[in-house]
């Protein structure tokens, strides 16, 4: 028997940051020091909010229990956290679809999933090893909100269904897709 | 204890093999036509010879053993589904004369659980099946040592040919039909492996799992189960898993009173994707966060000594 923690999901966590120098630094510290891996800062200069503050949106990974301890972390160290809700997050979810997809509209296939589901495409892999007549398979990577996974996934199916493709789902243990 | 194991197969040659190494002795042991009793136990040693070489265990008629002494009948004839037919019959003659039983066939406990259960409640003998559902591994021990009630979801691998097959076609960038047909030489896959890639027998686990975990408040069966196999999974979905970190697994899922197998995504490092013939089960649990335990998931000693496990508990 072995231990495991919970499995790598991705946030956003919007920030306002006092207009200081090393400010930017203090508030990624607590990130890395607490398990978070950073994906992505945007780090918005010239956009100041009313009270004077600088709004940066960072991304990063980290399981759910680590990512409470970094907006944990984040408060204690007197940094403006202004998102970090639940509804906030944003869900990756990685699926492959196989089957006849270049014969089956492969573009349509996508803007029919992004139009049935919250879920915004956001990395497309093909594979056709047989030529584009025959089955191949995609890898698709979508961003959808937290807790919207489950709903995805359903109108996927459904899309999938109806083409004759067949849908290898992420496994949502733990959330990780 | 005084056993009777009802099967002469991997499994139950095994128990008898290994009976006497547990403190117990066999008083009858049967195969599909013939049976051996000796209430001062039996000479495993002469009659497994005996079995290898003339295909049969004695001279007696089969249905003999259940009608012999014993304290423990150990099931191991062949999963049937529906009416899980003979081993029901087996189980119940055991109970019915407040005998225990010892499972390793998965049709009984899969197909008619809420029939078990009730010859079991007016039954001075106990049922236990810890070797129906992962091998060697205590996933139903463990289950029950935390208490169903605590444990939220089960996820595990728990079929080693269909892993066996994909683990392969994705570390050599196989085909399915070139790496099934090198499992059946290999004796990983069975002649007729069905039931192991079209996600059966890992749903009967599952729906094991689901019976366990309802304590009785709802009967699961293969028919409550939702289930695809890996028959249609090809080399090139499983190279863009690879390049992205991830592998496909076949998993078997209950959580919230559904039963689900299928191929899934899953972390290239995650505790799931075991590798070769290894099975794992991932129990969620309400206190205690994930809990893996992977092991042997077949293989006749390994299962005889989860059926030897059960009766030590007995
Ligand atoms: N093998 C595993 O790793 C494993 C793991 C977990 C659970 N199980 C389960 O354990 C059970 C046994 O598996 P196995 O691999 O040992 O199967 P097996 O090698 O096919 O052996 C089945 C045995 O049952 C006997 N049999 C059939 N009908 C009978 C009847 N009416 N009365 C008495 N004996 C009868 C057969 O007799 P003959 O010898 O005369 O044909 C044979 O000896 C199965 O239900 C299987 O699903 C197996």
């Amino acid at each position: 028997m072995s231990d495991s923690t919970d499995e790598v999901r991705s946030y956003t966590v919007r920030l306002e940051l006092v207009d200081e120098p090393g400010e930017l630094l203090r508030a990624l510290e607590p990130i890395a020091t607490n398990g978070g891996n950073l994906l992505s800062i945007f780090h918005e200069r010239g956009n100041v909010t009313p009270r004077g503050h600088i709004p940066v949106e960072v991304d990063l990974e980290a399981t759910p229990e680590r990512f409470d301890g970094i907006v944990d972390a984040l408060r204690d160290a007197g940094i403006n956290v202004i998102q970090a809700g639940a509804e906030q997050y944003s869900e990756a979810l990685t699926i492959i679809l196989t089957g006849h997809l270049v014969n089956t509209d492969l573009s349509d296939t996508l803007s029919r999933i992004h139009e049935s589901t919250d879920a915004t495409v956001t990395d497309l892999s093909l594979s056709a090893p047989e030529g584009t007549d025959d089955a191949s398979s995609a890898r698709i990577r979508l961003a959808t909100e937290e807790g919207a996974v489950d709903e995805t996934m359903t109108s996927i199916r459904a899309v999938a269904d109806e083409k004759g493709l067949h849908v290898i789902e992420p496994l949502a243990a733990g959330g990780e897709a | 204890m005084r056993l009777a194991v009802i099967g002469a197969g991997a499994v139950g040659s095994s128990v008898v093999e290994l009976a006497s190494d547990h403190g117990h002795s066999v008083t009858a042991f049967a195969d599909s036509s013939s049976a051996v009793i000796d209430s001062a136990g039996i000479d495993t040693a002469e009659v497994l010879d005996r079995k290898r070489t003339d295909g049969v265990v004695g001279s007696a008629a089969p249905e003999d053993a259940l009608s012999a002494e014993y304290d423990v009948l150990v099931e191991a004839t062949p999963t049937t589904l529906g009416d899980a037919e003979p081993g029901f019959s087996h189980v119940q003659a055991a109970l019915e004369r407040d005998c225990h039983a010892v499972l390793a066939n998965k049709g009984p406990v899969a197909e008619r659980y809420a029939d078990v259960r009730a010859l079991e409640r007016e039954s001075e003998g106990g049922v236990l099946f810890e070797a129906t559902v992962g091998g060697a591994m205590p996933v139903l021990s463990t289950i029950d040592d935390f208490d169903p009630s605590h444990i939220t979801a089960v996820r595990g691998v728990l079929n080693g040919t269909a892993n066996f097959i994909l683990s392969r076609m994705a570390t050599e960038g196989l085909d399915y039909e070139h790496v099934l047909a090198e499992a059946q030489d290999l004796g990983v896959a069975e002649a007729d492996p069905t039931f192991d890639v079209d996600g059966t027998d890992a749903a009967l686990k599952g729906v094991i799992i689901a019976n366990v975990l309802a304590d009785d408040e709802t009967e699961y069966t293969l028919d409550d189960a939702e289930v695809e196999g890996i028959q249609d999974i090809s080399g090139s979905a499983l190279e863009l898993a690879r390049a992205d970190g991830r592998t496909v697994r076949l998993i078997a899922e209950v959580v919230e009173g559904s039963v689900r197998v299928g191929p899934r995504l899953v972390p290239d490092n995650a505790p799931l994707a075991v590798s070769g013939t290894r099975n794992i089960a991932q129990l969620e649990t309400e206190h205690a966060g994930q809990l893996n335990i992977s092991g042997r998931g077949a293989g006749g000693p390994e299962t005889a000594s989860a059926v030897l496990a059960d009766i030590g508990r007995l």
